[in-house]
């Protein structure tokens, strides 16, 4: 008997007014396995698993799933065909109960009308402890961690019968302990004999995860291979089309006076909470220091402190020996502090702004391109045209908005604007996140370059191996608190990970110590 | 102030403004802005005087005005879901086109601009005198309202039943927080927010019926600002029917002393102002935050 396919796409062609998403793809999963799809932003994965799922309609080419061809059809017949997707912003209802969430659309009915909250419960609770997904069926979702939500959505599509699962980025957001817990339940997943489709661009967690692995690129498919017979440094190669420096080299720096230093830092958060408690810091000119963290314990405050967009509600901030606390953030920047903030649309850039606009944003009342009161289009031109080329922004033109350009080249835009006035002091927050491989290698280089040429960095990010490869010193946050500081390269990722999630805080006192030491 | 003759009043002023915004609520917990309710009201109250004009008989009007209420609701729900046009811009047009709309066919078929002739009302139900002295005592108490009063209690009721204990609730309630999660589950968007805003053009049609037929007559321009009052209340309520309702009563309170103080000297504008006062209160969140549904007013 041959073997058969859980899942079969040929040819599938899918094309926008500005771009192929999806150029002729083949994919084949085996069933049982657990299959891998990686390749960089706009590549074309998460297109491929919406065609798959019926939520996008190709223009060409046919799907089989589970043995069944499938045309222009839409999510409820790829469900009742067994096929579930983890979608990567999840699809939860806040204000519901996990049990609400879990049975929505397929709800158990008692009484003919009525929904059977009784039945709804008991279906989460087993399905949750056949896999080791600890739930409460009961807790509204906004209550909920992000891995915790996660579990829901695994558990919301297990509900549906799915034996064919997607996870489109499942790990993005993740602490390296729940990573850890997520791969135990996808294999006992697999165990049961189900299908998974994981989608990622994190090279390790395919080597150390999945059974066999298909590239895409452009669009593409650009190899397909088995996990066990491949090497990141071969994946990446096949992702981006040339060789790339998966880590950065630094070399060491030499480090001079403080230029950042904070002390007994609080404030108070939009609610009333207190999101920063007494925090301390100092960061030498030549220096990194990385702040790890889950995401929500203060970090994205203390940005926003130290660059001025919210007050400090007692201890101060000194830059090079002036108090900068609670001034207005042009002051701030003037004195030179540049800021690559954590959502690059939001704060980053205005998106209907073209990028020579953009590229002076922040400085347009600087003498050298504003003559009384008026803009001088042309020297903002020219300043523009020549950090295009400096950094190989695409596409090198001026007038294009900065909405029409990839994540990667909006992050470039940003990075060559901040880190053009020679700043003391640089303030990273996610630098490279939900950007390709190859602008993070650019941002890396770029950040490593700033402190060797004297700046003071303080660099903030979820993603472990970011702050590992980049940082002189590491410290953690949690609860609005420093919890621990380590020398880098002294500290393995499951250590922070610990400190990330409180559970070595009891212990915070010897680990400052022992940093320290 | 506080006597019965007031009570009485206030309940029949609250009831068009407890359909309506029972209807606002189906509309909104879907996901969609219905200000067309003020519209919506003053249609149904014209459909149901010409329908019991021309047949002589309310039942009928009541028919008409839920069936007039659903025909312009149609025209919302396909401008803001098909068309995923501004809700906002869909539901004042609609009242424009309402106020408009009816004067002119009230011009038309009675050949006055201002109102229509008078009208049978409904008759109130009661008891049969026949069952004995409680049968009467009932009829004292609560037989002298007209049936929609009634209606409008019982739908109170069915509303918070649907909406929180059956699976057509939850989707709709679902749609209104998070459209693309339904859409993952393979339940329709536009099915449900085409329900939702049916749904509340047949309550607020209803709504108007009551207004019209309670008069006897349509009177241009008689809805007089309470769709946007049911709205108000519908957030004052938090977006819960009994919440709503009993926004409604107070406001219908409201309504009832102001005509029972006219000719005094508290000018009747400070009374009109409560609604709009007490909703504004309780959009800055002095009675705990009223968190409406997460994807309101955006099309998807």
């Amino acid at each position: 008997m041959p073997e058969q396919n859980a899942v079969e796409m040929r040819g599938v062609t899918k094309r926008y007014p500005r771009v192929v998403a999806c150029d002729c793809v083949d994919l084949d999963v085996r069933r049982g396995e657990i299959h891998a799809i990686i390749g960089e932003n706009g590549a074309g994965k998460s297109t491929l698993m919406k065609i798959l799922y019926g939520m996008v309609r190709p223009d060409e080419g046919s799907i089989r799933l589970n043995g069944t061809s499938l045309i222009g059809h839409a999510p409820s017949d790829s469900i009742k065909l067994g096929l579930g997707m983890v979608h990567q912003h999840f699809m939860l209802i806040d204000p519901f109960t996990v049990a609400e969430n879990v049975v929505l659309g397929i709800e158990p009915v008692r009484a003919g009308l009525l929904v059977d909250g009784q039945a709804a419960r008991e279906r989460v609770e087993r399905l949750s402890s056949e896999y080791g997904l600890a739930l409460d069926p009961d807790e509204r979702i906004e209550n909920l961690s992000v891995g915790l939500e996660q579990r829901a959505e695994i558990v919301k599509v297990l509900y549906r019968g799915a034996d064919i699962l997607i996870l489109d980025e499942p790990t993005g957001v993740l602490t390296p302990q729940e990573v850890a817990e997520l791969f135990l339940v996808l294999r006992s997943l697999r165990q049961s004999g189900r299908t998974i489709i994981f989608i990622t661009h994190k090279l390790n967690e395919v080597i150390e995860l999945a059974d066999r692995v298909t590239v895409m690129r452009d669009g593409r498919v650009t190899g397909v291979v088995s996990a066990s017979e491949t090497t990141p440094g071969e994946l990446a190669r096949m992702m981006v089309g040339r060789d790339v420096l998966l880590r950065v080299e630094r070399g060491e720096a030499t480090q001079g006076e403080p230029v950042l230093a904070v002390s007994k830092l609080s404030a108070v958060g939009r609610k009333g909470a207190h999101v920063l408690d007494q925090v301390n810091l100092e960061i030498r000119s030549g220096e990194i220091l990385g702040i790890a963290g889950v995401q929500g314990n203060g970090q994205t405050e203390l940005v926003d402190v130290i660059t001025g967009l919210h007050a400090a509600s007692s201890g101060n901030v000194m830059l090079s020996g002036t108090d900068i606390t609670n001034r207005r953030p042009r002051v701030i920047r003037d004195m030179g502090v540049a800021h690559v903030p954590e959502d690059r649309l939001a704060r980053g850039l205005v998106p209907e702004f073209t990028v020579a606009e953009n590229l002076v944003l922040g400085n347009q009342h600087h003498a050298e391109y504003c003559h009384h009161g008026l803009i001088d289009v042309v020297k903002i031109e020219e300043h523009a045209r020549e950090l295009i080329a400096e950094h190989d922004l695409r596409p090198a033109d001026p007038s294009v908005r900065a909405s029409h350009l990839s994540g990667g080249n909006q992050q470039k835009l940003i990075v060559a604007r901040e880190f053009d006035s020679d700043p003391a002091l640089l303030v990273a927050s996610q630098p490279t996140r939900g950007v390709d491989i190859g602008a993070i290698e650019f941002v890396h280089t770029s950040i490593l370059k700033m402190r060797d040429a004297g700046a003071a960095v303080l660099l903030v990010s979820a993603e472990l191996s970011e702050i590992m490869t980049l940082s002189d010193r590491i410290a953690v946050m949690y609860g609005g608190r420093i919890v621990a500081e380590f020398e880098g390269g002294t500290v393995t990722e499951e250590d922070l990970g610990c400190y990330m999630t409180g559970a070595a805080n009891d212990s915070r006192g010897q680990a400052t110590a022992e940093g320290a030491a | 102030m506080f006597e019965l003759a007031v009570f009485d009043s206030a309940l029949r002023m609250a009831t068009p403004l407890i359909l309506a915004s029972l209807g606002g609520l189906f509309s909104e917990r879907s996901g969609v802005v219905n200000i067309a309710l003020e519209g919506i009201l003053l249609t149904g109250a014209f459909a149901s005087i010409l329908a019991t004009y021309y047949t002589g008989d309310p039942w009928v009007g009541v028919v008409a005005g839920v069936f007039a209420g659903i025909l312009v609701s149609l025209i919302h729900a396909a401008v803001a879901v098909i068309f995923k046009a501004d809700q906002i811009v869909s539901g004042v047009a609609i009242n424009l086109l309402a106020a408009g709309a009816t004067q002119f066919l009230t011009w038309i078929t009675w050949g006055s601009s201002s109102n229509s002739p008078t009208v049978e009302g409904m008759a109130h139900w009661s008891l049969p005198e026949a069952w004995g002295p409680v049968a009467r005592g009932i009829n004292v108490i609560i037989g002298h309202y007209p049936p929609l009063v009634y209606v409008a209690l019982v739908a109170v009721a069915v509303a918070h039943v649907v909406l929180w204990h059956t699976p057509f609730g939850l989707r709709l309630r679902a749609t209104g927080e998070h459209p693309a999660a339904v859409d993952a589950l393979g339940v329709s968007v536009k099915k449900m927010r085409f329900a939702g805003v049916l749904l509340s053009g047949a309550l607020a049609g209803l709504g108007g019926a009551f207004l019209a037929l309670n008069t006897h007559q349509f009177v241009k321009n008689m809805s007089a600002g309470r769709g946007y009052i049911a709205l108000a209340a519908m957030i004052f309520g938090k977006w819960n029917p009994v919440g709503a309702a009993a926004a409604c009563l107070l406001f219908g309170y409201a309504e009832a002393v102001q005509m029972g103080l006219q000719g005094q000297q508290v000018p009747s504008q400070f009374v009109q102002m409560i609604p709009y006062i007490l909703t504004m209160i309780a959009l800055v969140g002095v009675i705990g935050r009223a968190r409406p549904p997460a994807a309101l007013g955006k099309p998807y």
